[in-house]
């Protein structure tokens, strides 16, 4: 079973390639059809962060297990997303983090959106240097 | 890959086939803004069953080419919204606010009938 993808991220095409990836990935670690699509959702809106702000980067996304400083309780199989790039940086990324705010021409929706989407959320932003964002979902409990 | 456009009586049917790129979108709406004029349509359809995700860039896209036909003189209803993406939309806080949508084509044509019933000038 393949557990690792990686998805380089050039273009708005790449962004559809990311999810899909995404997508299979998320099938095979057992999650449901809604879950799937919330969690494709979310890498849509980190890989187009990455097009609109970074110009390239690349996401990868792999099978996690939970540690105990987690705060879902540790031993849960998830789904673990890094969208990382080299681009400038985000100067305030708690604005940036803020539902409607947008630098360009988007709805300011993609960072917010995404950690709604997902249960865990974390963003490294370093000024000129690029930006991590690592964010995870659990599998339900059986 | 290109959204066939099919022309039906005063509607135009825009039926999305398959994942769209950014790419697509785009010249979706600019065939659309053609056909419009075109045809002298005054509803548009688009179709979008097959779409597995609806993000904030396909949400912006939309609404601007349901509101740029609007401009145009045209009404259009997005139909097909699977549950799913309609519940991730929910979550990512994008609405389509201003712009028909309807459950089916069936239920599309119903909405644009409605929309786009033509009162007589002359009262007959």
């Amino acid at each position: 079973m393949e557990t690792e993808a990686q998805t380089e991220i050039h273009s708005a095409a790449d962004i559809v390639t990311a999810r899909q990836r995404g997508r299979t990935l998320a099938l095979q670690l057992g999650f449901n059809g809604a879950e799937v699509t919330l969690i494709a959702a979310a890498i849509s809106e980190v890989a187009r962060n990455i097009v609109d702000h970074a110009k390239k980067g690349e996401i990868v996304m792999s099978s996690v297990m939970s540690s105990a400083t987690s705060n879902s309780g540790s031993g849960r199989r998830g789904i673990q997303i890094i969208a990382r790039d080299e681009g400038p940086g985000i100067p305030d990324v708690a604005q940036a983090m803020q539902y409607g705010y947008s630098t360009r021409r988007g709805l300011g929706v993609g960072l917010p959106g995404a950690k709604w989407l997902m249960d865990e959320f974390d963003i490294d932003s370093r000024l000129g240097r690029g930006t991590t964002v690592t964010m995870k979902k659990w599998l339900p409990y059986k | 890959m290109q959204v066939p456009i099919l022309k039906q009586g005063g509607y135009l049917i825009a039926s999305i086939q398959s994942v769209l790129s950014d790419a697509d979108l785009l010249q979706l709406r600019d065939s659309l803004g053609d056909r419009v004029g075109e045809f002298r349509s005054r509803g548009v359809i688009i179709d979008v069953t097959v779409l597995d995700v609806i993000d904030s860039f396909a949400t912006r896209m939309l609404r601007a080419i349901a509101h740029m036909l609007k401009l145009r003189g045209a009404e259009t209803v997005i139909v097909g919204i699977q549950p799913d993406v309609a519940f991730a939309m929910v979550q990512l806080g994008l609405t389509l606010e201003g712009v028909g949508t309807a459950l089916d084509l069936e239920e599309g044509l119903a909405y644009l009938d409605t929309k786009t019933k033509r009162i007589p000038a002359d009262g007959n």
